[in-house]
């Protein structure tokens, strides 16, 4: 289970807003993030990383508590290890499939299947920049789960991929997310995009 | 011809180099993150040398180490060490007047580095070190070399700031660039077209290296 309160200002077009979110978000669910544009979903997904910090509220994952504004606690990304599948892959240009995958984890079985999941194995050898919109997010997606997340959080990650591709990594995802007992959090523009993974949604306005 | 200078230049550029190669990567990354008042500060500081007469620099620095200036008199006193007229003296001059060449590309390759690498990395559970190293260094490759290529040249042909601290002592302080002058100072035109060649082909070549090692670069090594 994920306890989330959090509150924080933030910018849009109309001014600047408080975003401000409570959820709990059971183990093993996959929830769908939606909301108008600007309302604060990327954000929200980079305060649970711990990139951007919350001004107010708390954040607990499982038996850790990750934020607590009231003392003072605010663990770094590292401390927290949330796979982040990001909306521009962020992924490095100097690195092959392979080299992404290995700076994640050393388990060199979950690498060779996770190459498969995603349909990779021609490709690993190639650097980001060698590989298509749909290649590269799907290593995106990959290398945050090489890091067996606990909670695994994704901002628009099946954007660049067709029906078919998709339907066939979400089934993949959901045993190996189930696998890792990683709860997941999506944000996404489309609902199509998330139907038959999402179990649960969240707005955010 | 003498061959002294071109390798007391070399030496010379190849020592800053180096040094400025050492202080310049954390400088930069300090620099390239988030600005404040003070960074702006620190970084007008540092360009200064870019834009100042190299013989205004030189003759601050002959009178700051100058046995009568305070540096001058302190390290006189408990290292024994003048810097005026000596190949430190040199050393000292250049890492100062090359400086912004090395920083200015570094810190601007690190700033437009898109920050979700970074990011990446840190929820990858990588600490702000080995991201550096192995994520954030690696894809400034270019601009490090171009870095390198531009404070290396720019040693080799320094001047101002060479003749005012060093002089031009044989051996010691009298650079290719001085002796270039000198001979046609004294008349001697192809002993200068000489000097002038050997310096022509080596910088020529260092550049042709650069670019063919950064071809694949989307962008050119001195973009």
């Amino acid at each position: 289970m994920i306890d989330i309160e959090i509150y924080k200002k933030i910018k849009t077009y109309q001014g600047v807003k408080e975003l401000v979110v409570k959820d709990k978000i059971p183990q093993g669910s996959v929830t769908k993030v939606y909301g108008p544009s600007g309302a604060g979903k990327t954000t929200f997904l980079r305060m649970i990383a711990g990139l951007v910090s919350p001004e107010r509220g708390r954040i607990k994952a499982g038996d850790q508590l990750w934020f607590d504004a009231a003392v003072k606690l605010n663990l770094s990304p590292q401390e927290r290890r949330a796979g982040f599948v990001f909306q521009d892959y962020a992924l490095f240009p100097n690195m092959t499939a392979m080299e992404h995958l290995r700076y994640a984890t050393a388990d060199q079985p979950l690498i060779e299947r996770l190459l498969q999941i995603g349909k990779m194995e021609a490709f690993a050898g190639h650097k980001p920049q060698q590989l298509s919109g749909g290649q590269q997010q799907r290593l995106a997606i990959l290398r945050a789960l090489a890091l067996r997340p606990k909670l695994l959080l994704m901002d628009e990650a099946f954007s660049a991929l067709d029906d078919e591709l998709r339907e066939e990594l979400i089934t993949d995802l959901k045993v190996i997310l189930k696998e890792f007992e990683a709860s997941t959090i999506i944000v996404s523009h489309h609902a199509q995009e998330t139907l038959g993974f999402a179990d649960r949604s969240l707005k955010i306005e | 011809m003498e061959w002294t200078p071109i390798w007391l230049s070399l030496k010379l550029a190849a020592i800053t180099t180096i040094i400025l190669l050492i202080l310049s990567i954390p400088l930069a990354y300090w620099l390239s993150r988030r600005s404040s008042l003070f960074k702006v500060f620190i970084e007008a500081i540092l360009t200064m040398p870019l834009v100042l007469p190299p013989s205004v620099l030189g003759f601050y620095l002959l009178i700051s180490f100058s046995p009568n200036g305070f540096p001058g008199h302190w390290l006189q006193e408990h290292f024994n060490l003048s810097l005026v007229f000596s190949f430190q003296g040199l050393v000292l001059a250049s890492v100062i007047y090359s400086l912004p060449f090395m920083v200015s590309p570094l810190k601007s390759a690190l700033a437009h580095l898109p920050l979700s690498l970074t990011e990446a990395s840190y929820t990858m559970g990588k600490s702000k070190l080995e991201t550096f190293f192995r994520v954030q260094l690696p894809n400034i490759q270019s601009s490090l070399w171009t870095a390198i290529v531009l404070t290396f040249a720019h040693t080799l042909g320094e001047f101002g700031v060479v003749l005012m601290i060093g002089g031009r002592l044989e051996g010691s302080t009298k650079v290719a660039s001085i002796a270039i002058y000198d001979a046609v100072d004294n008349n001697q035109y192809h002993e200068a077209n000489l000097y002038s060649m050997v310096l022509f082909a080596i910088t020529f070549v260092i550049v042709i290296l650069v670019f063919i090692f950064n071809r694949n670069a989307a962008r050119g090594p001195l973009e």
